[in-house]
């Protein structure tokens, strides 16, 4: 039994685990004391939630719970990375490195930083969406603080070289922050190996709640710190003041565990649904899948077809819920800045879809959406004056459009 | 965003989808839009040289549904006006019939364009002058 729509933008967000609610549940009522009060058995109750889950969020990434600062989700997290370091390591220089393909949360603080007197160089991926090491190196300066690069991007799932990153970030001297959001819990992620220095992560990506993230804050080699940018009681380390969100991050931290205990099984079935979503897909003409299908997340898949418009292919597969590179599809009249950053034509990247698969899709409904997204094509291919004139030979970057 | 019925039914069944010949001298023909910004529309007329009234006409468009809405809109409003009165045709009516929000007036603009595109197109093949487009879209 289908039912419709169906779910498939799980890089927007994640329906919770039906174990992380149950997990939740006690701590909005029976258990919903301050973690910070030390007074009574109603704080103590809460602070041993928090730090049973604070130890099942650190586990996941490798880490010791004492690195782990929790925030209200992972723009918070970037927000707190990339001013927090800004502000604490201004007598070091001023210089941050990051890339174009970033997400809004990293740039939009990155622009905020810069008001504030910090320079920044955005780097542009390859074709692939790979950002290339050598360039990160290049970019460094005496005055060059962080690199900030994520870990899987949100857009087409291409995944960076974090290893290669950290190297160059060490041998420089440079801090390594990575907002792994659409990473963790996905694929093994362990920031020990991978040598990250800081990194952002969010709860509701991995089937826990919305409003509950993380960022890592490495405490040895090199012990990292930041400047707070909420201030007040001085809760977790100093570094984020506000009263924990304890039914939140107890969900978060069963949302931990259970992507650890099921990641292998879980990224193998899903890179199979999606290879297979994929492969079908593709048999129509004139589609292409933008970004590496190499190095990429293992439930992500970001697909152009060629002459028909994100909005009306949106509209034309209405039964199953995705998203699109389009313009008109948010608040912005531009095509996604992601896509036009591989190189895209605006035109490819007006006519892409972005599946997201999750933990509850299933093979039925990639079926389903297999035969719907090719009908929807067709049709608006069938009506596209564009498709008419590729199918005619004619080259549409001989045509003079007149701009509106 | 929420469509009106009258664009979900426009996009469902589209009006008149199809292509006339663009060399006959009876045809004019209006390419309006550009790819890069995700709309293009293509709209036809075919006017009876006896009456000059418009027997037919046809679209195709790239674009969202709203797009195409007023594409298919404007082939329906096209057919049986002389092409003095297809002349008349205003973007807010377009608006107005179809209930498009304001930051899809735009798909209305194109569609009053690409009918007077078409209709000057014609003109310039029966050996008249295009007539100039005076009104300023706000």
């Amino acid at each position: 039994m289908l039912n419709f729509p169906i779910y498939l933008d799980n890089n927007a967000t994640t329906p919770m685990d039906p174990r992380v609610l149950e997990a939740m549940l006690p701590y909005f009522n029976e258990r919903f004391g301050n973690a910070a009060s030390r007074n009574h058995s109603f704080g103590w109750t809460a602070e041993e939630a928090v730090d049973y889950a604070r130890e099942q969020v650190a586990r996941l990434i490798n880490t010791s719970s004492k690195e782990i600062i929790f925030t209200s989700g992972a723009t918070e997290s970037d927000n707190l990375a990339i001013k927090g370091v800004f502000e604490m390591y201004a007598s070091k220089g001023n210089h941050i490195i990051t890339a174009t393909t970033e997400h809004k949360a990293i740039l939009d603080a990155c622009k905020k930083a810069e008001k504030m007197g910090a320079e920044v160089t955005y780097l542009s991926p390859a074709e692939n969406g790979i950002i290339s090491l050598q360039d990160i190196e290049n970019a460094i300066t005496d005055k060059t603080i962080l690199i900030s690069i994520m870990h899987g991007n949100n857009e087409i799932g291409v995944l960076q070289d974090m290893k290669g990153i950290s190297a160059i970030a060490k041998k420089h001297g440079v801090l390594f922050h990575s907002d792994a959001t659409q990473a963790v819990g996905k694929i093994p992620v362990d920031v020990i190996a991978d040598g990250i220095d800081l990194m952002s992560f969010s709860a509701h990506k991995m089937y826990g709640p919305k409003g509950v993230g993380a960022l890592y804050v490495r405490r040895k080699n090199p012990r990292v710190k930041v400047t707070s940018q909420m201030d007040g009681g001085g809760h977790e380390r100093g570094m984020r003041s506000g009263t924990l969100n304890v039914p939140g991050i107890v969900g978060f931290g069963k949302a931990c565990e259970i992507s650890q205990n099921e990641m292998a099984e879980e990224a193998a079935r899903l890179s199979k649904m999606r290879d297979r979503l994929e492969k079908e897909l593709l048999t129509m003409e004139e589609a292409y899948v933008n970004g590496s299908v190499e190095h990429r997340l293992p439930h992500v898949s970001n697909i152009s077809f060629k002459f028909v418009e994100g909005e009306g292919l949106m509209m034309g597969t209405k039964d199953i819920a995705v998203s699109s590179g389009s313009a008109c599809t948010s608040a912005s009249l531009e095509p996604s800045y992601v896509l036009k950053s591989l190189g895209l034509d605006d035109e490819l990247a007006h006519s892409s879809l972005r599946f997201g698969l999750g933990r509850f899709t299933t093979d039925e409904e990639v079926d389903f959406a297999i035969d719907h997204v090719k009908k929807a094509v067709n049709k608006l291919r069938d009506m596209s004056p564009l498709w008419e004139m590729f199918k005619d030979g004619i080259d549409l970057k001989s045509i003079e459009w007149a701009e509106h | 965003m929420a469509y009106s019925e009258k664009v979900i039914d426009h996009y469902q069944n589209p009006r008149n989808i199809g292509t006339l010949d663009k060399d006959s001298k009876a045809v004019g023909t209006g390419l309006v839009g550009a790819p890069e910004c995700g709309d293009v529309m293509r709209l036809q007329i075919e006017v009876d040289d006896t009456t000059g009234i418009i027997k037919d006409a046809k679209f195709k468009t790239f674009g969202c549904g709203s797009a195409i809405a007023s594409s298919s809109l404007a082939t329906e409003w096209l057919k049986g006006k002389s092409v003095n009165e297809a002349m008349e045709i205003d973007n807010m009516d377009i608006v107005e019939e179809l209930a498009l929000p304001p930051v899809k007036i735009h798909c209305s603009v194109l569609a009053e364009d690409a009918i007077k595109t078409a209709i000057n197109d014609y003109r310039v093949k029966q050996g008249l002058e295009p007539i100039e487009d005076t009104k300023k879209h706000y």
